[in-house]
């Protein structure tokens, strides 16, 4: 089956295209980028005023199963991802049981094939049962398929787990994701410590418990030479300390999530659960130092940490709430609509951040359109406005804190493998 | 005049005039205490139920005692021996109180935000009666109307708080009421308890004890509880008198009239020393009373203002 993607503003970072061109797309494979394709025989997408860059890539996602199909599961997962502009997401281990041999990353594997509508990569745990005692199978990890290491959902509390980790890791040639709060600090806080947590009388959960840590990790990384990426960073410090880290040749990069460069502490007000994420949400300094650091190249990439939770986990008293908020189908219009939009980042940065970077983390050579390489394809419109009404999330789970905001770029076609699974922003 | 919304989550979401209100009617319910038959037919017909998921002494038996005075029915639900240990959520038992027809519930919680969830899930008007750190609103109601008894007006007083602000949602609905109704709130205590951020809602933070009282017309002492001292957050109850606990010498910083008040139950020597609790410049019995009078107030003008909980659709 041949698809023609027709007159569509093609952004590639990889290959640096960035001009109006027709795709040919013969079984699965990008065939042909010129202009004036003829278009007998092929199915064809109009995309004039459109952009098309490629597929997403999310190097941070939940996907609950095994263990929380409750919340979500493959299917409904990738589903979400598909919607929201993702053709390649890699899932977290803290699903139960836990992924952290090789049995249970092919079950994911295996799974991600009969059920899931785009490609799944499996993260392994950096430790047996995220316990953070013993070293899980690393070796075998990264041998059954699985595409980078983490804890995600905890840190590796002990400094000298990490090292070891960091150590045996880079034998393997496979990067440690770090979930950096340093749990002492933290104590129990429910969200950023500061005048919202004042005055709602929430336990606040300080900046530095999520700094402290990063400093260990990068310390850690230019000690042991490993490869580490940190995980959803959310402070102006955090953000300095990669930057200084980076200056010094650490073989770091960085993620930030939508949420973190879109919204405040303030969205807890009237104790709204849907707010309530890990790191928490920052202040209105900390949103402008993550944008300087996406602007400055700090930050490598923007993730969702889609992080599904039944209506029963959000819907209690704000500390029994669980942490997280699902982001597939939010994160590109709100990266279109808080960063390209007022000019922080051009679209190509943005495909560097969503597509590029995080294929070139996670080793997975995706993120790209060029000649021979699969289809995996957004499409969007810049300039149509909607409003996100969280009951038509495709996710089992609603837990959004963005319900009403007004956004654009919506996804209008996500084509895996040369199949577009949305089509005019229906997802089949 | 009405109250706006059917509840009472905190003094943070009501106008200075709607506080001014419950106040003076405050004064009429505190006229009827004071007389030989304390019992009125404000409430006749209502239910009123008192859902305390922490312990509690006075603020419970004096929102009891206001519904019975006001012939009210009245009943309590303590979380030790309800389905709350069955693992029943709040809405859930909620739900079941509202369906037996109750018109007021009275929510005590540990978690911050307990009241205001309670609040959105059931018909009853719910009343905070101290939700975690956040907000006590009938503590800070009736110390307000004891400042106003004795001053005759808030406007212009300088009020310090001395204590653990940071746990305190004494502190908090204070810090709301009074400076809605016009006093310059001044508050200290040892670092690691004072809220950050806290002077953007226009009170003054002083690291000394003696510059918060300093010519203050009056001093609040607020509970330090021990186990703040089990997690560091101050080295000893000895230490933490000698640096802001409140004595006949440092009351003298004071304005000569001023008035001493703290929220009980007191921890003499530590906060205020026992001739300071004892001595004629101390209302907190007096503000015991008030309380009892300030629940009445409130719990009337919320069972008036709309039509009460009929249980069936």
């Amino acid at each position: 089956m041949k698809l023609l993607i027709k007159n569509g503003h093609i952004i590639d970072a990889k290959t640096g295209l960035n001009k109006v061109s027709d795709i040919l797309i013969d079984d699965g494979t990008v065939v042909q980028i010129e202009n004036g394709i003829d278009s007998t025989g092929c199915e064809t997408i109009e995309a004039k005023g459109m952009y098309v860059v490629p597929g997403l890539v999310d190097a941070h996602c939940h996907l609950r199963e095994p263990g929380f199909e409750y919340k979500e599961d493959i299917e409904s997962g990738t589903r979400s991802a598909a919607k929201g502009g993702f053709t390649s997401i890699a899932c977290m281990p803290n699903t139960s049981p836990v992924l952290d041999n090789e049995a249970m990353i092919s079950y994911v594997l295996n799974k991600a094939k009969a059920d899931g509508i785009v490609n799944v990569y499996p993260i392994g745990a950096v430790s047996k049962g995220l316990k953070g005692e013993e070293l899980s199978e690393i070796g075998e990890l990264k041998f059954s398929g699985a595409v980078a290491l983490s804890d995600d959902g905890r840190p590796v509390n002990s400094a000298a787990l990490m090292k070891k980790a960091m150590q045996y890791a880079s034998m393997f040639d496979i990067t440690i994701i770090s979930h950096c709060e340093d749990m002492d600090l933290v104590d129990e806080g429910l969200m950023n410590e500061g005048f919202y947590s004042s005055i709602l009388g929430l336990k606040g959960n300080p900046a530095p418990a999520e700094e402290v840590m990063i400093s260990r990790d990068l310390i850690l990384a230019e000690y042991t030479k490993a490869t580490i990426h940190i995980a959803h960073v959310t402070t102006e410090l955090g953000v300095d300390l990669i930057r200084n880290a980076k200056r010094r040749g650490v073989n770091v990069t960085a993620e930030t999530c939508p949420h973190y460069f879109s919204l405040t502490d303030q969205a807890c007000e009237g104790f709204n659960t849907n707010a309530k994420v890990n790191p928490p949400l920052r202040t209105q300094k900390d949103v402008e130092a993550i944008i300087e650091g996406l602007r400055d190249g700090t930050i490598d990439i923007i993730s969702t940490d889609h992080a599904p939770h039944h209506k029963d986990e959000k819907n209690v008293e704000f500390k029994l709430a669980a942490n997280g908020m699902v982001g597939f189908e939010t994160a590109f219009p709100l990266a279109i609509t808080y960063l390209v939009k007022p000019g922080h980042l051009s679209i190509e940065d943005l495909v560097k951040k969503m597509c590029l970077n995080p294929s070139n983390m996670l080793g997975i050579n995706k993120g790209s359109i060029e000649l021979g390489t699969c289809a995996d394809i957004l499409i969007f419109d810049i300039n149509e406005q909607y409003t996100v009404d969280i009951s038509t999330l495709e996710s089992k789970s609603k837990n959004s804190p963005f319900h009403g905001f007004k956004l654009y770029g919506q996804p209008q076609y996500t084509i895996v493998r040369g199949n577009p699974i949305v089509r005019e922003k229906v997802l089949l | 005049m009405n109250l706006k919304s059917k509840d009472l989550l905190g003094l943070r979401d009501i106008s200075s005039e709607e506080i001014e209100y419950i106040l003076s009617t405050a004064k009429t319910m505190k006229f009827i205490l004071s007389s030989n038959n304390k019992k009125t037919a404000h409430l006749q017909g209502k239910s009123i139920i008192t859902l305390f998921y922490e312990n509690s002494t006075r603020t419970r038996l004096s929102f009891e005692l206001a519904s019975k005075y006001m012939g009210a029915s009245a009943a309590n639900i303590s979380a030790s021996s309800s389905s709350v240990q069955k693992g029943e959520t709040l809405i859930d038992t909620g739900k079941t109180i509202d369906r037996m027809g109750s018109d007021v519930i009275v929510i005590r919680h540990p978690m911050s935000g307990a009241p205001h969830l309670l609040a959105q899930n059931v018909k009853s008007s719910v009343i905070n009666a101290g939700d975690g750190m956040n907000e006590h609103p009938t503590q800070a109601l009736l110390d307000m109307f004891t400042i106003i008894e004795k001053k005759g007006t808030l406007k212009g007083l300088k009020v310090a708080i001395v204590g653990d602000i940071l746990h305190s949602r004494v502190a908090r609905s204070n810090i709301w009421g009074m400076t809605k109704l016009g006093a310059e709130v001044g508050i200290s205590g040892p670092a690691t308890l004072i809220p950050p951020g806290i002077e953007r809602l226009g009170v003054k933070v002083f690291s000394t004890v003696q510059e918060a009282i300093l010519d203050a017309d009056v001093v609040m002492g607020l509970r330090i509880q021990l186990e703040r001292q089990k997690k560091g957050l101050f080295p000893t109850t000895r230490e933490y008198a000698r640096f802001f606990g409140l004595d006949d010498k440092r009351l003298k910083l004071a304005k000569e009239d001023a008035i001493v008040l703290h929220p009980g139950p007191i921890n003499r020597g530590v906060e205020l020393s026992s001739a300071v609790i004892d001595g004629e410049q101390s209302l907190i019995n007096e503000q015991v009373t008030n309380g009892v009078a300030v629940r009445m107030a409130l719990l009337y003008l919320l069972t008036r203002r709309g039509s009460s909980n009929e249980i069936i659709d």
